[in-house]
Order: C-alpha cells, then structure tokens, then sequence
C-alpha cells in the first residue's frame, strides 16, 4: 500500500489562523481522504445496487401489480414458490446451467493453450475464437435456433447422415435445457480462453525451463507446472461462469421463451415473466424469485469475496 | 423539455389566432391545436399503412394539429403500454377490448370517453359496445374486428373428395383420409402459446356453449370440472390421430405457414389475418377455403370468436378534446370501411361497408349469425389465468396424458388470480 506520509498540507501554512473545522481537517486529513475518494462511488453503489436489493425484499412481501395499491402479503409469496412446480423446474434448470456451463472452462483452457503459440497471422486466429462472446447474446441464440430449427436446421442435416432424427431440440422438454447450453457455452468458451491466453503470458518461461529439464511432458507438464500458475486466470474464469450461468436470461429468452410449457425457464427468466412480461405484473412474487436467485448467487460472491480478502491479506 | 414546451406554447398560439380569424367558418367543427400524441402496436406492414393513412385524413380535416405518431412493435406494445400510460402519456394509444383492459380501467389510467357513445355511435357500434363496457362506462372505441375459422387447401380437398364439414364426425373423417394420404390434417405453431389457445375456444365453445366458456375465463367454473374433460376429450380425439403437424412448440404460427403453403397440411383454425400471408405465399382464392367450426354438440348454438382491437385515451393524456375528435373519426363508418379494407378486416360500425372479399364477406355472415361472440382466450381470461392456461394447452398438445396435473395446476391458479 502507498503509504507515504506526507505532512498535513495546512502545517506548511502555519500562519493562517487555524479554524475549528480547519483543526478537524488537519488531524484527521489521513483517515477521511480515502473515505471521500470512496464517496462518489460508494453512493453510486448504494443508490443503484444495495438500494434495489433492499427494495427487492420488501416488495416480495407484498402483492402488488405495479399500478395499484400494494397488499401486505408477509411471506406468503415465499410459500407458494414452494408449491410452485413452474419455480422448481426454473431451479433444476439453474442448476442444470450451473454444472454444465463449467465445460467452458476447460474448453476455453484447451484452446487457449492450442492458441498459445507463434505462427504466422496468430492474432486472426485469436479473435475469430474470440468472436463468439463479441456478438450479442441476441444473435448467438438466433444463430442456435436455425441451427436447430427441425426442417432446415444444420442440426437435423447432420443427424440425417448418420440415419438419426430429426430432433426438434427447442422443442423437446427434455432436450430443450441442453440445446440453450449449448448454445451459450459457445461465447462463454471463448470468454474463458481469453483469460487464460492472458494468463498464459503471464506463465514464468523458467518454470517451464526447470520443468522440461527435470523430464516433465505433456499433461504432467500442464498439470503441475502450468495449471498452479494460472490459477489466478481459473478463479475468474470459475467466478464469471457461475454468475453467467445464474443470470442466464437472453439465450432462453430469445430461443425458446421459456417453452414448450416452461420446460426451459430459469430463474432469472421466470422472474421476468412473472413480474414484467405481458401476462406477468405480479411485482411480488417476481421480486421473490428474485430473492432466492440472490441468495443463491450470494453463496458463491461470498466465497469470492472471502477469498480476494485472504488473498489481500496474505500479499 | 424546456424547448418542447415552448413550441408547444408557439403552437398553440398561432393555433389560438388562427382559430380566432377562422372560427366562424368551422362552425360546426371546432378548429382543433395543440399536439395529439398518437401511439400504436399496428407494426405490421399492412395495418400500419391502413392507421397512417387514417391519421394523414385526420391531418388533412384539422391542420393546425401537431400530429406525432409513435409505432411501437406489436409484442413489445404489450408491456411498454404500462409504463407509458403510468408516465408520459400519449393522447391516443391502441389496445383491446374485453378482459384485456381491465386492469388498465381499474387502476384508473384510461379516460371514461361515455361521452362519446351517444345514441348514434351506440347504435352503430352495438356488437362490442358490451366489451368496451365496464362499471357502467366505455373506455375506449372500437376501429376492427375479425373472425376465426378454419382456413383449408380447397384443392386438397377436391383431390381427395372431401367438402367442407359441419359435423365434428365430419370433420374428423375428413382428417382420416387426409392423413391415409400423408397429408397432415392442421398446421400450427405454438411457441408463442396463443395458438393453442384458439383450439381449446373453438372446442369448448362447441362442447359446452358460450355461456359456459365465458364463466370458465371468468373464473366461475373450476377447471377440474367434468365439462372442462370434456373439451379435453373432444381435443384428444384429434391428437390421438396425429392430427397436428409434428414438432409444433418450435414455430411460431408464421413458420408453420409453409406447411400449409407446400401442401404438407390440409387447414389452419387461425384468425383472418391469416389470409393475407397465404396469398402473398402464392395460394389463390381457388386454392384457400373457409369454414366454420363445426358443430360437435348440435343442441348448442354456434358462437364464435371475434378478437376486438380499439383505440382509447390515456387518463394523463394532455390534449384530451383532440382526442376526442380522434376517436370519434376512429369510429366513424366512412373512416371504418377504408381502414378495415386495407386492414382486411371488418368494421365494428354497422353502417360501413365490406369490402368484397371472400373471406371477409363470409366471415361477416358467420358472426351476424353468431349466438355470442368471445374476445380469445388470453383476452377473456385474466392475463396470469390465460398464461397459465395456454401453456397447459401447449403441454396437453405435447403430452395428453399430463391431463390431471394440467388441470389441477389451473384450478390453483385460478382460485388465486380470481
């Protein structure tokens, strides 16, 4: 940390007459600057993040269509969650999303390291791998629905060589979940691998030196000389995937909205269809879901926050 | 801000001086300024030609109006509708009749207009008057309407010589030979749901009457009834016989058009909007067809759907009597019988004229003749009821035997949302 001690700047001027406030300031003048440089965004925060957050819980108390008068409801919109088949499947599909969204980082590692090497015109390569996660959600599930669609898809032309299908996956129940996955392990494999190409620059050419001369190769190499130096690349790429795959909302929203028969929802998307779409305006009970879906995510921010600080304190 | 309101006060200056030097002339029209804010969810190509030409004739009868018009698209409308009409109002915005405006009617956000429905415009305008009616007051005018049917491959029938049913065994033996020759029986698409629902009207309508399909969208019926069952059966009976194009929850009624366009399905229930993309996809008038449903219970009289589209004024509307003057042009039945020509659609005002269509004027007799007319599922039923609902629909199209679960789930629904 910057710790330089720099003498209050009033003590150079010692012959104004010190005012109470001017006193004030210049005894504390080292604890309250950070706090004012903090302000602005600390309001920031608090007006636009925690704020929301709190409002969140409290209108999920109450029964409210967000025109009329709001009824006090306690906890009753948590109550019909539990009864609320529509709910648990968003959640089993959350969950779905969670364990197989992780692919992309090992996906995005191999390319990366597939990547990592210096041949004539690299850098186009690069970014056409990186292209994916440069266009919008929109047009990646666009994209994924034709390349379903039953009649015309590429999809079905391929099983079609091997004697399979057609499956229409958007419009399966059990296969729709997957289908949108994906789809979105698409751009999230190319967001992994560019962390870790940077993480990859960051790798000590010595290690690997000291490595290769002991005998280690291949995966032993990648295992226990590479993989700990990029730990720090893993840990993001593990953080921004499982907040990817909880607010999950644009792939369903724009393949299947939320079909056949919800079969696809998540949290993020049941929320908005209760609360803001066009047969929605249950304000409470979409501020509910909301809720739990916080919490949910709250596990892992908690651990990430948890372990920034451990790291701050061991550095 | 600041700017716009001061042209605004520029306007309706000049306005003022103008109406002042040309008052005695317009008597019988007062000069109308200011702006009037128009907002609409015609986005497509069609009806959004057929309102800007109406706005342009409204221009042209009062030209010191400030006419701003504002498109929006048609599904985004739904829900962009409540946030204008709580902030920064517009003077005039579409939507629907029925179920569909009342929560807008109770929160107080529409203009009571009971004024404008005098002894004249309640005549011509009888048939929805009911719809637009809520509390004892009209909130709105009504400028189109439109019939369902079942729209059919005339050819294809010929082919296979079959003729337009009026039974339910009729046309269910219909869909026997149709489907003997590898020709599916109905084309639908039902990603967005909706789609679904005009099947399960057309079926209870005919199983158990309109007035029994209004209590159930009321919410006066539990939806584990034995007449609910019913109307499940009857719709059994045809997907049970794979009646139905394969792999329909991944269209949208539009990308199941083709189906019915190549000849791969025989008929479509869909509204009159649907002719208009099947001739532009190359069908002529001697290759499409129209029927009624048909009966499936003779004792029950035929009652049909007919989804009313309208115009109303916000209650935070800022020129209110240009409004006004918009919404009775709206109703007008010169106005009705260009608009709904170009709309291909009909007028509400019975004193317009049709324009000769096959379809339309077949649809026209259809609905004079009908015992009742219903708005559509998701406009009868309240909006959380009908999300629920069609998506049971759409899941009991999928998998029938989910039918108990279906219904238990809309029985809980509906004893909350009522």
């Amino acid at each position: 940390m910057v710790a330089v001690a720099t003498p209050p700047r009033g003590a150079t001027r010692k012959a104004e007459a010190p005012t109470a406030f001017g006193g004030y300031w210049r005894r504390n003048q080292l604890a309250l600057a950070p706090w004012l440089f903090l302000a602005p965004g600390a309001l920031f925060f608090a007006l636009y993040v925690v704020a929301p957050i709190l409002q969140s819980f409290q209108i999920s108390l109450y029964e409210w269509d967000g025109l009329g008068a709001k009824e006090w409801v306690g906890l009753r919109n948590y109550a019909e969650l539990w009864w609320d088949d529509a709910f648990w499947t968003s959640l089993r599909n959350n969950v779905i999303w969670l364990v197989l969204y992780l692919l992309a980082i090992p996906a995005g590692l191999f390319i990366a390291l597939f990547l990592n090497q210096t041949v004539a015109g690299i850098r186009i390569y690069k970014s056409l791998f990186f292209f994916p996660f440069v266009i919008s959600q929109v047009v990646v599930g666009l994209v994924f629905s034709w390349f379903y669609d039953p009649t015309f898809g590429l999809f079905n032309e391929i099983l079609g060589v091997f004697g399979l299908g057609p499956i229409a996956v958007l419009g399966d129940p059990t296969f729709v979940t997957y289908g949108i996955i994906a789809a979105g392990l698409w751009p999230q494999t190319a967001y992994c691998m560019i962390l870790y190409l940077t993480g990859l620059n960051a790798v000590d050419p010595e290690q690997i030196e000291a490595g290769r001369l002991d005998g280690a190769r291949g995966w032993r190499m990648l295992w226990y000389v590479v993989l700990p130096q990029l730990r720090p690349a893993t840990f993001i790429a593990f953080v921004v995937t499982i907040i990817g795959a909880l607010r999950s909302f644009d792939l369903v929203s724009v393949m299947t909205a939320g079909g056949p028969f919800g079969e696809s929802r998540v949290l993020a998307y049941y929320m908005f269809e209760v609360a803001l779409s066009e047969y929605g305006f249950r304000m409470g009970y979409g501020a509910a879901i909301a809720v739990v879906l916080f919490a949910i995510m709250m596990i892992y921010i908690a651990f990430f926050l948890a372990k920034m600080y451990r790291d701050e304190r061991g550095a | 801000m600041p700017s716009v309101t001061k042209t605004t006060l520029a306007v309706l200056a000049a306005a003022t001086m103008l109406a002042g030097a040309a008052a005695p002339a317009a008597a019988q029209q007062e000069p109308l300024s200011g702006d009037l804010r128009i907002f609409l969810d015609t986005s497509n190509p069609a009806p959004r030609a057929a309102m800007e030409g109406m706005i342009a004739r409204f221009q042209e009868m009062h030209p010191d109006l400030e006419i701003e018009t504002t498109i929006i698209d048609r599904e985004a409308y739904k829900t962009q509708l409540r946030n204008f009409l709580t902030a920064n109002a517009p003077d005039v915005a579409t939507w629907h009749a029925g179920n569909r405006m009342a929560p807008f009617v109770e929160a107080g956000l529409l203009e009571d207009v009971s004024d404008l429905w005098d002894e004249e415009i309640s005549r011509d305008l009888a048939s929805t008057k009911g719809s637009m009616t809520m509390d004892g007051k009209q909130w709105g005018v009504p400028y189109t309407y439109y019939q369902w049917g079942v729209y059919y491959r005339e050819d294809l029938f010929e082919q296979y010589g079959l003729s337009a049913p009026e039974t339910w065994d009729a046309f269910k033996e219909n869909c026997r030979t149709l489907l003997d020759n590898g020709v599916k029986c109905f084309a639908i698409g039902t990603k967005f749901l909706w789609t679904a629902a005009g099947w399960f009207d057309y079926i209870n309508l005919r199983t158990n009457g309109y007035e029994f399909h209004m209590d159930l969208t009321a919410g006066r019926v539990p939806w584990t009834d034995e007449r609910v069952r019913a109307t499940f059966a009857n719709w059994r009976e045809l997907i049970d016989m794979n009646a139905y194009i394969d792999n329909h929850t991944s269209y949208s009624w539009q990308e199941a058009l083709p189906f019915m366009v190549q000849g791969d399905a025989a008929m479509y229930l869909m509204g009159n909007f649907v002719v208009a993309p099947l001739r532009e996809a190359g069908l002529s008038d001697d290759q499409l067809g129209f029927f009624q449903f048909p009966a499936i219970d003779a004792s029950i009289p035929m009652a049909e759907e007919a989804p009313t589209d309208t115009f109303h004024i916000p209650a935070q509307a800022q020129n209110k009597e240009a409004a006004r003057a918009f919404l009775r042009y709206v109703a007008d039945p010169e106005n009705q019988t260009i608009i709904n020509a170009e709309l291909g659609q009909l007028p509400v005002n019975s004193r317009a004229t049709i324009e000769d269509d096959e379809f339309l004027t077949a649809g026209f007799a259809m609905l004079s003749s009908a015992e009742g007319l219903s708005q559509f599922f998701d406009r009868d039923a309240p909006a959380e009821m009908a999300k629920a609902g069609m998506e049971g629909f759409q899941e009991f199209m999928v998998r029938p035997d989910n039918l108990d679960a279906i219904l238990q789930r809309l029985e809980r629904v509906r004893q909350r949302v009522y």
